[in-house]
Formats: C-alpha cells, structure tokens, sequence
C-alpha cells in the first residue's frame, strides 16, 4: 500500500521542514520556536446491505508553528507543506507575535525537561490491506449482525478504517523528536424493530495492532446483541436510585475528573475542584494512575506536545488527590512545575476492581444501569451534571427491562466521592480507561 | 466587482497554474468506467482567532486549510480522494483513488458546462482585514472592561473573536460550475462571577456572513458582555433544578435548538432513504400541533447558517419541513434526492474538502404565532421557563433528544419565580410538538453561535423560534 512505502520519506519530509522552520523563525528575529508536522493516510470502507457504501482515501496533512519573541507569542497552521505556504505560516506567527501582549509564563518548556531516550512503545502496526480486504472485513460484520434475529430489520453499516501517521515535534531547545503510529477500528450499528418502534446501537474495536482487533464476528456479534437488548424500552418514573456506569461511558465520567484538575480550568478558577490537592475527591479505595509508556495502547506517548519526557505517576492514591493535570504554561501559572500533559492524558486509569459488571449489577441489586448517555449537560465550573441516559433497570441482581427517555443528575463532585465500586471491565479504546463504575444515589427523571 | 467564480479562479486554480481544459482531464479520468457521476471540491479556508484573558491577549493563531476533494459514485457506492496539494498530478492520482469504487453501473458522462450562480446573501469579502490588528486587541480589552465594569463579583473575562474567510468552488459532472465566497465572524465572551464561595458562569457572543465592523455596530459587543454577566449572575441566585415531567416554557431565539434536535436531523434525507430515521414514511402525517409551522431557511441574508449555493454547488433554499402540524418535506442533498427521487433542496454540505457532503441544515426555525408571551407565560400554574441554552444531542432513530439549559426559571402561579440551575430537558422528536399548546408573536433568531456536528463534521448553522409552550417534557433536575 502507498502509505507504507512513502512513510519513511514522510517521516524525513517532516523533519526537513521542521529543521527549516526553525532555523528561519531565528532569522526572523524569534527567540524561540516550536514546530509540529503530521501527516496521516489511510483508507476508510462503509458497507451497507451487504454492499460497500462509501470507499475513502485519506490524505491529512498539517503543519503548526509558534514563534516566541521574548515573552510574545504568535502561532499559525498549514494544510500546504510546500515551502511557500509553510513559510507563509511562519510569517503570519510572526506578525501575530508584533500585536500580542507580554505573558510571563509563555515560552517553551523547560529544556531540562525534554525527552532525551524515547522508548519504543510499539504505536506502529501498518496494516497491508487492500479496499476489497476491508470491505470485506466491513460486510462480514454486518452480515453476522443482520442475521443474529429477526427483529434486525435495518442497518447503519458497518466500516473498517485503517491509518498511518507519522508525527514531527521540534523547538529551538535543539529538541526534535519523531513517531510512528497506526490505528485501526471496525464498527458495526444496526437497527431492531418491535412493537412499531426503532432501536439502535453499535459496537467496535479499535487498536494499534490489527492482530488485536475483535474478529468481524464478534463486532457484529456484539452490535446485534447491544440492540436486540434495548427493544421495548419504557420510560422510568422520577426517582432517585443507585446508578451503575458502563465501562464504556464511565471513560467521560473520568474524563470530566481531568478537565476539572486541568490547568486550564484551575488557573481560570473554572473548576469545581480548586484547592483539592492534597484532599479527598473519591472514597479511599480509589487509585487512579497516568501511564503513558505502556506498549501499543492507544493513549500512549513518550513526549508530550511541547517535547516534555512523559512518566507513570499517581493521580490518585487512596481517594486523595496527589497531581494535577498541567502543561507548561499552565504550570507555571499555578507556579507548579508541569506534568508532561500539554496536548492531554496518557493512559489515565482508575485500578480495576474484584467483580465483573455482573457482579456489579448483583451488589447493587436495585437500581439503574446506564449504557448510553447523550447531551452536553456538564458544568466544570460548578460540577453540576444532568444528561440524557438509556440503560435497563434491574431488580433482585439482574437486568429487568431496558428503559430510555430519561435524565440522570446530580453534582460531579458528589458522584466521585459516592463511587461504590468499580468493575474489572475495563475499557481500554481511548486515553482514559475505566470499569464500570457503581454510584451510590442519582436523582433520575422521567415520567 | 468580481464574480465568486472570479476570486475563486484568481485564488486557488490559477496560482496553481491549473486551468479549464486540466479540469476537463480530470473530471474525465473521475469518469471512467462504470462511474455515473462525479464532482471536484476546491477549497482555500483562511482562520484567524484572537482571545483576550486577564484583561490582555496574549494568544492568537491563524490558518490556512485548502484542497481539493474528488467525488465518484456509481449507482449509491462512493469513492473518495482528496489532496491538499493543488497541482495537476495530485488531481489526476485522487482521480484514480475515486474511481476505484466502480465495480458495476453505466460510464458517466460530463455535461457541458453550466455556470450556476447562487444567491447574494452576503458580502464576497475577507472579514480578517475588515479590522486591523491593533483594533482587534482593542475591541477586545474594551469588552473585558466593560464586562468587569458590571459587577465586582467578575472575577474571570475572556474573550475571543474569530473569522473565516472561506472560498469554495465546486465542479461536477451534471455541468455544474459554482463558487462561494463565504464570510463569517463569531464573537464570544465567557465571565466567572464569584460570590461568598460559589463561582457559576455566563457566556454571550454572536456573528454570522459579514466582517467584524458588525460588533462595533450600535455597541453589540458590549451588550454580549452585559449579558454574560447579568447570566452569571442570575446562576449565582439558581436553586437546584426541578426533576420530573411538566409544562415547559421555551424562549424565543437560540432555545430553537429543540428544533434542530427534535426535528431537524431526522428530517434528514440519508436517514429517511435508509430508514433508520424515526420520521422515515411520515409524509403527510400529523406531527406537530396545527399553527406549527417550522422551515430550513439557507436563504437569509448575511445568517450564520446561510449560503449562497451549497457544497454541491445547488443555490440553498427556504424548505417547509412542518407545515400548519402536518410533516411535508426532508432536507436533501443530491445524491439521497436522486435515489429517493425527489429533488435535492440545496441542503448538500460538508465541513471541508477533506469530508463527503451530506443533508444537513442551515437556519431550521418556527414561524411565528400569535400569543403575547407574557401570556404564554402567564397561563402556566407550575412550570419550567428556559431561556439560554447549551448543545443538544438526538437519536435519531429512537427518536429521542435532548438539550441542555444554562438559564432557567421556575414558573408558578403564571409569574416568573426563582432561577433554576441548568439541567437537560428529554423527549421524544416525533410528538414533542404535538404537545406545543401555544405559540408566540416574538419570533426570534438566535445571534449565530450554532455549529452542528454529524458523522465528526462540523458545519455552521443558525436556529431560531418564537416563545412556546409544551405542555409535558422531562426536566433533568435533582430536586423531587
């Protein structure tokens, strides 16, 4: 496939450009500067009916620079890497620098802190597959999940999509550091009908490595099963119950922890966790750990965006918040020093526990678990939090009918510190793992 | 002054040394065997933002993103190919990725050239140097003093303006040839009050087709800042939401994004040709309460959601998708509309040359009525009166969505009563209009912050409606 065979010339491509980059913001005039250079190709199918839908070839390509003259900053981005568009974006950081206001915490990272042995952390599987293998791949999904019931009457698609990048950051520090990565996923959405009216769901995998992907099957498998669960799902009355997470979902509920330990958020005192290093946030079984070295997982990285080495450490050790989330910049701003997160997380986790989610749904008896939440209504600032939810109620230990048209609401910092416990199905297709997560009371509104 | 196709010939083809007869080769290569038809997307999309926090602006960025997308189909399959690289190779080589989808169908053929012209709904102008820099720094730090100037209790201001200055061109195999020279600015401001421990926020802004000249006008931008901060503080005030169903009270303007979710994507000819929508064979049907009447609009001058042609290059305009309650019409691009057999409705877009058009809306909004909204409000004894809100989400095959309130109130006895945190409302698209018992005389559109996202592409829109009342929704509070 052409994406393997011109990686390497991408790769070079991409550190020639940023060489140049910064060689000429310091003719400019530039006290410093930082550069980053992707490029991404691949191929993505959807398969409908049994017939490819849509074929795309892919071809992303980006270059962004900032340019620092003292403590002046101005950035610019091109989708052109010919040398007249990327010298172009040089000029434009550059005018912008003449206009913006002094900021004493801008600049580049510390260079002590620059990674200087990047590990090889096995981010780069190319997968030789041809459109035809892909759609067939897709259409082997999606007939397993059409034919699984009757009540499947209808289909989303399924899709396979395979790409390769290949990443370039440089600054004036004399740092530059490269990467290759790949990522591949199958997805599977197809449609039940009972009683006149329609459900849907999905299921999909995603990985690194295509070896690691669940089989066509068992994408479909899962899709169909996921839908045929959710027919005849009826409303709830308002009321206020145990609330179980699935893994799946309780990945946002963490992400909302980690923008509200963001710097960002914390320096801008729009967090509804200021001051808490140092306290309680969870109950004290709670340990949540960064690691962002291990081997061909999707959140993995050795350096951060502005070349900081990247290393394991503790968020959270016994409900107690030990670390923040912070870049450069915003470090500085909280006077602290920063944690490699400039441009996010790193395999955030929360430590798994003993039982299953089956086990989950036993201990707690009674209650709601939510598998599918929609809309927007989380508030960082205060933690209050009120979204869409479907899922299925259970009685006595087990799941007793699916349910749908409802909200679930309470207040962020509250839900943390009422986690009952958290399952060992973790869920590992983001920058964020978790297992379920039994939470101890929500308010639920419906009828 | 120059045509679109003019600027567009003058900006992207010609700097690449690329003229009519290379298209004609590449639109031919799109077409070989088995293709039925095709189309090319140029795009050169210049971005700036410039944001403002502790009272300086210390950040700001430009861009530039262009491209070239090819498009072929054959029969429903499609193939598709772009390049950032604006050269003749570039074409020809995603030519050939395109049209690698052809496995059956008849050759297509290219029509002879058509020049389409849109709509003139805005200006063909660059809105970035509708102001210079230094004015720009200046709006900016006035807007933050007066937002602080408001209240002591203001303890964070940001502000942010941006501008796109978009030019598009679109070729395709049906002979047409169109461009688009497309402004758009947005203004934004985010306040942080604080107040014997509690911090809560607010947030104002607008824009649309125009350049930043708009938000010195008649002090717009010093209203959003007002505004912000009298949101803030109402938040300061609010008490914890009520959970539970009951009558609703919808402001007029922005809290129309209950059409977009509730309606608006399910009326979507993809989903309606594939039958995964909830409103897939409801022609005709009942699906609001009569006086309901809501259209998709791309026809309003100088409107966020607006355009001049589509990204198909199809001029936009107003269709009736609810008519007096009765469900008369989806959106369509060109492809769903040659497969449902239907004409397209100039609803074809796409957030940019790298992504595959798609129905998608542009204002989506309810006529007006003819209840005084104090009245409206008036005839609620115990209800839920929004009138700010944040995103909303929709299945659009359960039928179900929801939107989220940043500002609300309890309504009891007819009269307004206290603030309310925000919480989100839930229902269900196809009969939450049956429900609407009355509709306001104070249509209003919101003032052009809306994006929508489908598929993971982002694309401006606007809402808008008149006051209305529901009469049951579910409200996702936390007080029984």
């Amino acid at each position: 496939m052409a994406a393997i065979n011109t990686l390497q010339q991408d790769n070079d491509t991409c550190r020639d450009l940023v060489a140049h980059i910064i060689d000429k913001a310091k003719q400019c005039g530039a006290s410093a500067a930082e550069v980053g250079v992707n490029i991404n190709k691949g191929l993505s199918v959807n398969v409908r009916e049994g017939e490819v839908e849509t074929l795309e070839h892919h071809n992303d390509r980006g270059l962004g620079v900032t340019v620092y003259f003292g403590q002046r900053k101005g950035s610019a981005s091109t989708s052109d890497l010919n040398m007249n568009a990327v010298d172009g974006a040089l000029q434009a950081a550059c005018d912008i620098a003449r206009f913006t206001a002094e900021d004493p915490c801008s600049g580049l990272a510390d260079e002590a802190l620059m990674a200087r042995n990047i590990p090889d952390l096995e981010l780069d599987h190319p997968w030789d597959i041809t459109p035809l293998q892909a759609i067939e791949l897709a259409q082997r999904s999606e007939t397993v999940a059409r034919e699984a019931d009757a009540r499947i009457v209808n289909t989303d698609g399924a899709s396979l999509s395979s790409v390769r990048g290949s990443s370039v950051y440089g600054n004036s520090h004399g740092f530059i550091g490269a990467y290759n990565t790949t990522r591949h996923s199958l997805s599977c959405s197809v449609i039940g009908e009972q009683d006149g009216n329609m459900q849907r769901d999905y299921w999909y995998s995603v990985a690194r490595d295509s070896k690691e992907l669940e089989t066509p099957e068992a994408v479909g498998g899962r899709a169909a099963e996921r839908t045929l669960q959710r027919l005849g799902a009826v409303k709830l009355s308002t009321r206020q119950c145990p609330v179980i997470i699935s893994a799946d979902l309780a990945r946002g509920l963490l992400g909302h922890f980690v923008s509200a330990i963001s710097g960002g958020a914390l320096y801008r005192q729009a967090s509804f966790l200021l001051d808490y290093l140092g306290k309680r946030v969870f109950p004290e079984f709670v340990c949540i750990q960064e690691q962002p070295h291990l081997k061909r997982a999707l959140g993995s990285a050795a350096f951060d965006s502005e070349g900081v080495a990247t290393h394991s450490r503790d968020i959270v050790i016994d409900g107690v918040l030990q670390s923040y989330v912070l870049s450069s910049y915003s470090a500085c701003r909280l006077g602290l020093e920063t944690t490699g997160n400039a441009g996010g997380v790193h395999n955030l986790g929360i430590t798994p526990g003993e039982q299953d989610l089956q086990g989950l749904i036993r201990a707690m008896n009674t209650g709601l678990l939510v598998t599918e939440l929609i809309g927007h209504g989380v508030n960082t600032v205060t933690g209050d939090y009120s979204r869409g939810a479907a899922g299925f109620w259970v009685e006595n230990g087990e799941l007793a009918y699916p349910v749908e048209e409802i909200t679930i609401a309470g207040n962020l910092k509250e839900m943390f510190m009422q986690i009952v416990a958290v399952a060992n199905d973790v869920d590992r297709r983001g920058s964020i793992y978790s297992g379920s997560l039994l939470i101890e009371q929500m308010t639920i509104a419906g009828e | 002054m120059s045509t679109a196709l003019d600027i567009a010939r003058a900006h992207i083809l010609s700097p690449a040394g690329l003229e009519d007869r290379d298209l004609d080769g590449v639109m031919s290569s799109l077409l070989g065997a088995a293709i039925d038809n095709g189309d090319l997307y140029f795009q050169l999309s210049r971005h700036e933002a410039w944001s403002l926090e502790d009272g300086v602006v210390k950040d700001a960025s430009y861009n530039v993103d262009q491209g070239v997308g090819l498009r072929a189909i054959s029969g429903d399959k499609t193939g598709f190919a772009y390049s950032d690289e604006i050269i003749l190779p570039a074409l020809l080589e995603a030519s050939k990725a395109a049209r690698s989808i052809a496995r059956s169908g008849t050759s297509g053929s290219l029509q002879s050239w058509q020049q389409r012209s849109g709509h003139a709904l805005y200006m063909p102008e660059n809105p970035l140097d509708s102001l210079q820099a230094q004015d720009k720094i200046e709006l900016l730090q006035r807007i933050d003093g007066e937002a602080r100037r408001q209240d002591t209790r203001v303890k964070q201001v940001m502000v942010s303006i941006s501008g796109v200055h978009d030019i598009v061109m679109v070729m395709a195999s049906d002979g047409t040839v169109a461009a688009d020279v497309r402004p758009l600015v947005r203004f934004n401001i985010n306040v942080i009050v604080e107040h014997e421990g509690r911090r809560e926020q607010g947030s104002a802004g607008g824009g649309g087709r125009f350049g930043y000249d708009y938000f010195l006008q008649d002090s717009r931008a010093e209203g959003y800042a007002r505004e912000a901060v009298r949101q803030a503080l109402v938040n300061l005030e609010a008490v914890d939401a009520p959970a539970g169903n009951m009558t609703v009270v919808l402001g007029a303007g922005w809290p129309g994004v209950l059409l977009h979710e509730a309606i608006g994507h399910g009326l979507e000819g993809d989903f309606n040709r594939k039958g995964t929508s909830a409103f897939c064979n409801r022609i005709g049907e009942q699906v609001a309460s009569p006086g309901v009447t809501v259209v998709d609009d791309g026809t309003l001058p100088e409107r966020r959601g607006s355009l001049n042609i589509d990204d198909e290059g199809s001029p936009t305009q107003c269709t009736t998708l609810i008519e007096n309650g009765i469900l008369k019409g989806y959106m369509q691009d060109k492809l769903n509309a040659r497969l449902m057999g239907v004409a397209a409705t100039g609803n074809g877009r796409r957030e940019s040359y790298a992504h595959l058009p798609m129905p998608r809306m542009t204002n989506t909004y309810m006529l007006a009525g003819n209840h005084d909204p104090q009245e409206i409000i008036a005839s609620v004894d115990n209800g839920f009166y929004a009138v700010n809100f944040g995103g909303g989400q929709v299945d659009i095959t359960s039928g179900k969505f929801v939107f989220s309130a940043s500002e609300a109130y309890l309504i009891k006895n007819g009269k307004l009563a206290e603030p309310v945190k925000g919480a989100t409302l839930i229902g269900n698209g196809p009969d939450v209009l049956t429900r609407v018992s009355m509709v306001g005389n104070d249509l209003q559109l919101d003032a052009g912050v809306g994006t929508c996202g489908k598929d993971g592409q982002s694309v401006p829109v606007g809402v808008g409606q008149p006051t209305l009342r529901i009469d049951g929704m579910t409200v996702g509070g936390t007080s029984g």
